[in-house]
């Protein structure tokens, strides 16, 4: 599949030195753009999420032009927002033995040792100023009485680490970056675009110079040009269809640059969160995550019998199986997500799933209730059990929970190097958009540590390396035939959606997608069901382009049109990942092929074979791609086989 | 069930709107509320109509994108609850539900059920932060919150935006989403510097853009947070201290 005498071997460019001072040795060598010539610059930013917000408004804050872009009515909507249970930090405030160096290795073992060291210990380091900018930013995060900052503990970790804010963390992050992004709007910085997509990245000369965009409203389609661009664009776990995503997140700003020469890492390394409400009814639209810190509190179990239908209060203690605290008493229930993804899966698989579809283990909080008492679980859950109960119409309170692992989380997404620079130079990806921090898995509350790292601290550092090479070189006016071409091939694509006036909606070729890729790219995966999803997808693709229906005008707010392009570009990402998981003959973290397994059903990973990043480059429709390498080397955190016992 | 739905089609903002009604049938009452819509606009797409649009994006009542009003109730019947987490078991089998966008003088219709909220960006812009650039922060553990402080501010701080406390009011008025952001704020030690400029611009920006309150505590009743209407009172409060704090800092006369 891969053509090996093409393939290349990829730099990072880690700066040298010891781990502990390799981002400081970095932000002294770089290069700088003074304050006064910041103004000369145009940076255009993607997407309004932690990082999207928080580099926008940093930049902005620094001095230079910027244009932030997002689909969403208001830059307060992104999907950040969904996060529930916390961010990590360093601070070591519960004084349990934690540090930076401890974040950073639980982190690259989280990640099944698929991850960049250097590139995480700048995270571990850089963790300890998030919390103290977001504190100074207004985030309510929950107190001690004394007024000092509390935490709880998350999968992953024998520390009590995770800052919060309720069970609405990611909320309240996402406002303090949308807020930072409104002063620099109101203070001129920072042009806001809303309501707007972008359709492709544009490059001359090998180089990104800008974006082209489609109004929602007005259906227009419009160039903007700058001197460098980044994509903050999130991840893609919709491409399953029923994922714990928003329902319009998507792949596309990191497809179309994937087709323009970026290259995507680590596709098929996606997460499956282990606590979610089980899947209900055919017409359901999404699945709605259940935050890890419930794990804090809630235990796991099954009935020890298969087929055990009794009612969760009539199986005596002597006849559950506490699964988690079994296999793994070192961690209990808090072992990381993609373990406890897939001992779910066993035991359901074994006839011990729970519920009217039999899809579900218990998550119970008699014994915390019994401890605590009710009002320090609701002080503490309040508002997700409320939200389970609304959902489900069962009170936990009463009975216990019924969760199952749902699509959540990519840890793939475009390669980029130590500056968060992709192989396209100009071209920047951050936050969940990039692929560089988590491995094979990411551990709980990092996603929101790596969103604001990203955003508030690394790009706003590294950038300027990249734009200290155009001083006083104007961007491409957009009306250059880069620029206008595109825009014609946008056109001609949104006309071909238009016109094609088939018998089937977006959402049913989505919906067959996301089937074959749950089944065949989920949780588990073989070669034998990888070889068919790749021949199943091929045929979606194919009717999606002969028999799709698109009603409406191209000049009008057209919900199934913008759905069209996403489900497009979903299709061919699919494949990918279907490809990088068959490619990759080992299983690490989220990516578990059943040919490979330990004695006791774990993952089992080959070092020896496959110790690096896989960055796939395009080659065209009809040709495969090709895989390049980064090789990892783990001089910090030894290799070895992860065990939570 | 069944149902029958009267929903509010408009072309865009320049075009007269009209209800038309739809059959809802064989609806699962486990089924979310737009679950039924999407079913309903597969129906309508399969049959050549132009499927209705509406806005929702997280389906876990956070984001605040969505929200409909529902037989004039903003998000619908159930108290505490966003549109996108109404379920259909709190409808009857034979029902017929009236579907309509938010209306307020502050907001136009975008299309169907689809509205421009940004004034809302407007107020936050004009105030709803603190100043404070990356980088020059103090360690968090400098400024002490005292729990309640905390408590009540993440109270006020879990507005979502989706302006259904605006759809409710009579006057169209924005008074519970300005002042949970300036009670967000203004009642935690780090929003103290800039709390009366603050708390001026907000309440000025949105007196440009809304109606006025007379507290009718429609917002409260409506707010899918239920974000308590003490808040507005704060602000009241802290607005008139505000039109003295300012004078005396800034050395001017009445």
């Amino acid at each position: 599949m891969t053509t090996e005498h093409n393939a290349r071997v990829l730099d990072a460019k880690i700066p040298d030195g010891p781990i502990q001072e390799k981002w400081d040795k970095y932000r002294f060598d770089t290069k700088l753009v003074n304050p006064s010539n910041r103004r000369k610059y145009d940076i255009i930013v993607v997407g309004t999420g932690l990082a999207g917000a928080g580099a926008a408004a940093t930049l902005g804050e620094q001095g230079y032009n910027v244009k932030a872009f997002t689909y969403n009515d208001s830059s307060r909507r992104a999907h950040s927002i969904g996060a529930q249970g916390g961010i990590n930090a360093a601070k070591n405030y519960p004084n349990d033995n934690d540090s930076i160096f401890r974040l950073f290795y639980d982190t690259v073992k989280g990640g099944d040792y698929r991850s960049r060291e250097a590139n995480v210990y700048r995270l571990a380091q850089v963790s300890n100023e998030i919390i103290d900018q977001t504190v100074a930013q207004g985030a309510p995060y929950a107190r001690e009485y004394g007024g000092l900052l509390d935490n709880r503990s998350f999968g992953g970790a024998q520390v009590s680490r995770t800052f919060y804010a309720r069970g609405q963390t990611g909320q309240q992050l996402l406002l303090t970056a949308y807020q930072a992004l409104a002063r620099q709007v109101a203070a001129g910085s920072v042009e806001l675009f809303t309501r707007t997509e972008m359709l492709d990245v544009v490059l001359k000369d090998g180089r990104a110079v800008g974006i082209v965009t489609r109004d929602l409203i007005t259906g227009e389609i419009e160039s903007h040009s700058a001197h460098a661009v980044v994509l903050a664009t999130g991840g893609y776990s919709n491409v399953y269809f029923l994922s714990t995503n928003a329902m319009n997140c998507n792949g596309t700003a990191i497809w179309r640059a994937y087709r323009k020469g970026a290259l995507f890492a680590s596709p098929s390394f996606t997460q499956i969160h282990p606590t979610c409400i089980p899947v209900g009814d055919e017409f359901q639209s999404k699945l709605v995550l259940m935050s890890e810190s419930l794990r804090n509190d809630g235990r796991i179990w099954v009935p020890a019998k298969a087929g055990d239908d009794r009612p969760p209060k009539d199986i005596p203690e002597d006849e559950r199986d506490y699964y988690l605290e079994r296999m793994y008493p070192a961690f209990g229930n808090l072992v990381p997500r993609d373990v406890a993804s897939r001992a779910a899966m066993r035991m359901v698989q074994a006839g011990h799933g729970v519920g009217p579809l039999k899809n579900g283990v218990y998550l119970d909080f008699a014994d915390a209730i019994g401890r605590l008492g009710r009002k320090t679980i609701e002080d503490r859950y309040g508002n997700l059990f409320e939200m389970y109960e609304r959902i489900t119409d069962e009170n936990p309170y009463e009975v216990p929970m019924r969760i199952y692992p749902a699509p959540h989380y990519t840890m793939g997404g475009l390669w980029v190097d130590y500056n968060l620079e992709t192989t396209i130079p100009g071209l920047f990806a951050a936050g969940e958009a990039n692929f560089s921090d988590h491995g094979a898995n990411r551990l709980g509350a990092s996603a929101l540590m790596q969103g604001l790292a990203d955003g508030y601290f690394v790009l706003p550092a590294t950038i300027s390396s990249y734009l200290a090479n155009w001083l006083n070189v104007p961007p491409v006016p957009t009306d250059d035939e880069v620029f206008v071409e595109t825009e014609q091939e946008l056109k001609e694509r949104i006309d071909k959606f238009l016109s094609i006036n088939g018998t089937h909606t977006v959402d049913y070729f989505h919906r067959k997608l996301g089937k074959v890729m749950i089944d065949e790219c989920g949780m588990s995966r073989s070669r034998e069901g990888l070889e068919k999803a790749l021949e199943e997808i091929a045929e979606i693709k194919r009717d999606f382009w002969s028999d799709l229906r698109v009603l409406g005008t191209a000049e009008s707010l057209n919900q199934s049109l913008e759905r069209a392009g996403r489900v497009a570009d979903f299709l061919e990402l699919g494949e990918l990942m279907v490809r990088d998981a068959l490619d990759r003959e080992e299983s690490c973290g989220g990516h578990f092929r059943v040919e490979h397994v330990t004695e006791e059903g774990e993952a089992k990973r080959d070092d020896e074979n496959f110790a690096f990043v896989s960055a796939w480059e395009w080659t065209g429709e009809d040709s495969p791609p090709i895989r390049h390498k980064e090789p990892l080397e783990f001089e910090y955190v030894p290799l070895s086989q992860r065990s939570y016992k | 069930m069944d149902v029958t739905l009267r929903v509010w089609r408009q072309p865009d903002s320049a075009s007269e709107g009209g209800f038309v009604t739809y059959e809802a049938n064989g609806v699962s009452a486990d089924a979310s509320f737009f679950e039924m819509l999407d079913m309903v606009n597969e129906e309508l797409n399969d049959r050549g109509e132009e499927p209705i649009a509406f806005d929702s994006d997280c389906r876990e009542g956070i984001c605040g994108t969505c929200g409909v009003m529902i037989d004039g109730h903003p998000h619908g019947p159930q108290r505490g609850t966003a549109t996108c987490q109404l379920h259909m078991r709190k409808f009857k089998d034979g029902d017929t539900i009236v579907i309509e966008p938010w209306r307020a003088e502050a907001f136009t219709v975008v299309r169907d059920l689809v509205v421009d909220r940004s004034p809302f960006d407007k107020i936050i812009q004009a105030g709803g932060y603190i100043s404070v650039n990356v980088g020059a922060a103090p360690d968090a553990h400098d400024t002490l919150v005292p729990r309640p402080a905390a408590e009540a501010s993440m109270d006020a701080a879990s507005c979502i935006g989706c302006a259904a406390c605006v759809a409710a009011c009579p006057n169209g008025a924005a008074n519970l989403f300005t002042a949970a952001k300036i009670a967000h704020l203004g009642l935690l030690p780090q929003g103290q510097p800039e709390r009366y400029l603050r708390t001026v611009a907000m309440v000025e920006t949105m007196e440009d853009y809304f109606g006025s309150c007379r507290n009718y505590g429609e917002c409260e009743t409506a707010c899918p947070k239920s974000i308590s209407i003490d808040v507005i009172a704060w602000m009241n409060r802290d607005y008139v201290a505000a039109q003295w704090k300012n004078f005396r800092k800034q050395g001017q006369q009445v």
